[in-house]
């Protein structure tokens, strides 16, 4: 009909099927790409997106189905033979080698291993070219370990037109990204399309969908749910596809601010490896009002939770709690002092993966009554406050004996919700509270942040996600390279604004204000 | 081929793979006899006799597996919370150092009083030994699987020395050994006639004490969740140093308690040949009994068992004891596979 679907088929899945034990992680997923197409994969976490890509790419064998890659068959479990057939694939986790340059990275691979020497001449000459027509501007003897984020997807995507891809495939491309990084992506893929170049981008995240694909495939727990050209569609039709239900947006009622709980006052934190501490920050958190911190990944939120949570002190400056300055700081104490912390890797640090419910449940208040007694635990106690934990948050398990590990992330996320709600805290550090989960336990999540903000509670949100923090918080601040901007309030903020600050400018101006 | 994790095992896959592994060791071990050119059945047989097979022999059996089963508990409360102590040898010939330097007649009490000291005394000695591996690993991140391996061999030249200086029996026809127990200092037997000591009956006693310390009180509950995941349980408030410290200081004083049950339940002296590597067995007594303080004595008597038992075979048939040895390596090997597939299944591309 149309020159899109006249054009040649450049990969086909068919009926694509693959389950990890009981879950069916795809069903019988069929789709095809075309040549210059760039087809969006939407879907909430664990939808299946990433499973389908990694059965593309040979990184998983499907339980049963085929991949056609131009008209032949890809042997399965086989990712060499996908480099070879021209698929590339750009992790959501980079796979690069830190201590080596641009240039080394690219090559590292396409070479054989015998060979004693590398053609830097060659290999830079081909660099310069890919760099030219694709807008991608790296320099090739950069150590990879000193490059931004964006740098280095941008190294990602060189390695697979080194290669000769032919189609990309990108997993969440855009996570990790300001928004004006985003905007140079987008235009390196729309000359990659213009080049002849597929492209798979994989994304939860709408208006970026409805910015750069031609084509929508919506996939819901592993189930192909649905296809649809872009231009015959509209957020709010995507939304409700993917999650298969009308979405709405929590209201929100302005907030009633009031003393500040929390006060941190010039305070810095050494750098951890490659992770900024905080550089002279000052925030106040305040009763009855969601402050959220945006940011992108790894620009020093890590090193704010870990100073409210009580992991790491003040190298210098000073942390308040009511208007009393901290001498002594540890998780414990913070815990004593009504902080909730909700952590950012519920698997990591928020639970042990191979404790029951109940062993879970009492990690912060095991060695107090009525848990325990001079030492003794008291297992039925702790059972039955399990018990009421799973009821009053929803926790869908087989009992308190189960072992944590069996859960799926919103449940397990509950589980925590409960452990640090249910003492009734002041102030609640919510790290990354709804990465991974569904859209029902997002609304969830929020919900009981909310309706703690109406208690009277500090909460401090930090996410990645500009659309949660923007509908959530009273007032905004953004982090960037450890240093904090100045508090932004309700709707005073674009996105694109905010923007400008998570990229690092805009704090210079402030810098200078100050001195 | 690869491993996916099994979500809920079920019986049999928790039972059936570690019976395979006790049923391959006894195959392999069948193997080697026949190699040595005996009737394998004959040689299990014999060392199944030679183990249980009489009230003197499960006697012996059991006197064997009293140091295992301290040894073994103390492995496995190290492991438990991912301490990983490899020097109960060490500890064990400090606990009978003390036994011997207070019990040869420093201390001139009734065996009422006396007794208690030495355990205690033992204890502490086998806890201090652990405590500087502990120390330099919490404060400087040094590896205690270094640490407290090569210790056990400056201990065992240090209590050398002493044999050879100081602590030499001057009436020990120039032998490298101590001075005999005092009488109040000797651990009774369990019944009158039996040559049982009543350091079984300790063993047993620590046994019982360290599952209750794991399942019932607050440092048991910390102890898991350090080794389960160290992050998590930081995060949690848990002071994950100083539960380590309190786990080495446990671990070292139940691995001291087997060279004090040898000392004064069996040998009465200290010699270089107290203990034939019981520290080291204790690391396999601990993973056969998957660090469970209570299966750790059946562990410790399935160990014991052939040992004793091999020992007895070759006497009657001679084929050499070092079957025990391979037996029990063989046993090890096999379970840890077996472990593994309890818990994940093999799934082939």
């Amino acid at each position: 009909m149309t020159g899109a679907e006249a054009a040649q088929v450049v990969l086909r899945l068919d009926r694509i099927t693959k389950s990890f034990g009981k879950l069916v992680a795809n069903d019988a997923v069929s789709l095809s790409l075309h040549r210059g197409e760039v087809i969006a994969l939407l879907g909430e976490n664990g939808a299946g997106k990433t499973t389908l890509m990694n059965i593309l790419f040979g990184q998983y064998t499907a339980d049963s189905g085929r991949v056609e890659v131009f008209g032949h068959d890809l042997p399965p479990g086989n990712p060499r033979a996908a480099l070879d057939a021209g698929v590339g694939m750009v992790h959501q986790h980079f796979t690069l080698a830190d201590n080596m340059t641009v240039l080394e990275n690219v090559a590292l691979g396409t070479v054989p291993l015998w060979r004693p020497r590398l053609d830097r001449a060659a290999v830079r000459a081909k660099i310069a070219g890919l760099a030219e027509d694709f807008r991608l501007a790296v320099d090739p003897d950069a150590r990879v370990g000193t490059l931004t984020v964006g740098e280095r997807q941008r190294v990602e995507i060189l390695k697979a037109l080194y290669r000769e891809a032919k189609i990309l495939i990108l997993d969440e491309p855009t996570a990790v990204l300001t928004p004006q990084e985003t905007d140079d992506l987008f235009a390196t893929l729309r000359k990659a399309v213009a080049l002849g170049l597929s492209i798979v981008f994989i994304s939860h995240k709408l208006h970026e969908v409805m910015d750069i694909s031609d084509r929508v495939v919506i996939l819901r727990h592993g189930r192909l749910v649905g296809e649809m050209r872009t231009q015959d569609t509209d957020r709010h039709a995507l939304a409700a596809a993917m999650v298969g239900a009308e979405v709405s947006a929590p209201k929100v009622a302005p907030a009633t601010p009031g003393a500040a709980l929390l006060r941190l006052g010039e305070v810095s934190t050494p750098d951890k490896g490659n992770a900024p501490g905080l550089k002279s920050v000052s925030l106040d958190l305040r009763a009855g009002q969601i402050t959220g911190l945006a940011g992108v990944s790894g620009n020093g939120q890590a090193a704010l939770a870990d100073l409210i949570g009580g992991l790491c002190a003040p190298k210098t400056g000073q942390l308040d709690l009511d208007g009393q300055a901290l001498a002594r700081w540890s998780p414990r104490i913070a815990v004593q002092s009504g902080i909730a912390r909700i952590p950012e890797d519920r698997h990591k640090t928020g639970t042990i993966a191979d404790f029951n419910l109940t062993e879970n449940a009492i990690l912060e208040s095991y060695h107090t009554p009525p848990m325990s007694k001079h030492g003794w635990m008291n297992w039925t106690r702790a059972e039955i406050a399990t018990r009421d934990i799973i009821t009053r948050y929803d926790v869908r398990c087989p009992g308190p004996e189960t072992r944590i590990r069996l859960l799926s992330g919103g449940n397990m996320q509950k589980l925590i919700l409960g452990r640090v709600l249910e003492a009734a805290p002041r102030i609640i550090l919510a790290n990354q509270p709804v990465r991974g989960l569904d859209i029902g336990a997002v609304n969830y999540v929020h919900s009981q942040l909310l309706e703690a903000r109406a208690r009277g509670a500090a909460v401090l949100l930090i996410s990645e996600d500009l659309d949660e923090i923007m509908a959530l918080s009273d007032v905004i601040h953004v982090i960037s390279e450890g240093r904090l901007s100045p508090e932004f309030g309700r709707g005073t903020m674009a996105p694109a604004d905010l923007g400008v600050w998570m990229a690092g400018h805009g704090f210079e101006e402030g810098l200078a204000h100050a001195s | 081929m690869r491993l996916e994790p099994i979500a809920n095992p079920s019986l049999a896959r928790t039972i059936l793979p570690p019976a395979i592994a006790i049923a391959m060791t006894v195959v392999v071990a069948s193997l080697l006899a026949m190699l040595a050119g005996a009737n394998p059945f004959s040689v299990l047989g014999l060392i199944l006799k030679g183990a249980f097979g009489s009230k003197f022999a499960a006697l012996e059996t059991l006197n064997r597996a009293t140091p295992l089963i301290f040894t073994g508990l103390s492995v496995a409360v190290a492991f438990r919370a991912r301490l990983w102590n490899i020097g109960a040898e060490a500890q064990l010939y400090a606990g009978a150092l003390i036994t011997v330097v207070l019990g040869t007649g420093a201390l001139p009490w009734g065996a009422g009083a006396l007794l208690p000291v030495l355990a205690l005394g033992a204890m502490l000695a086998g806890a201090l030994v652990l405590l500087v591996p502990a120390l330099l690993k919490v404060r400087f991140g040094v590896d205690e699987v270094v640490t407290t391996l090569l210790f056990n061999f400056i201990f065992l030249l240090f209590i050398s020395m002493l044999l050879e200086g100081p602590l030499k029996d001057p009436m020990g026809m120039g032998w490298p050994k101590s001075e005999r127990l005092i009488a109040e200092a000797r651990l009774p037997r369990m019944m009158e006639g039996l040559r049982l000591h009543w350091g079984f009956g300790l063993a047993i006693i620590a046994a019982a004490v360290v599952w209750v310390i794991q399942r019932r009180t607050t440092l048991g509950y910390e102890m898991r969740a350090v080794g389960l995941n160290r992050d998590a349980a930081r995060f949690a408030g848990i002071a994950v140093n100083g539960v380590l410290i309190k786990t080495a200081l446990l671990s070292g004083g139940l691995a001291a308690l087997a060279g004090f049950s040898e000392v004064a339940g069996l040998k009465g002296n200290l010699t270089l040949d107290l203990s034939p590597g019981f520290g080291y067995t204790g690391i396999i007594v601990a993973m056969l009994a998957l660090l469970n303080p209570l299966a750790v004595v059946a562990a410790a008597l399935f160990v014991a068992g052939i040992f004793v038992g091999a020992d007895s075979m070759s006497r009657a048939i001679g084929v050499p004891t070092y079957l025990a040895d391979i037996m029990l390596a063989t046993a090890l090997l096999l379970m840890v596979l077996a472990i593994l597939l309890t818990r994940f299944r093999v799934v082939r591309e």
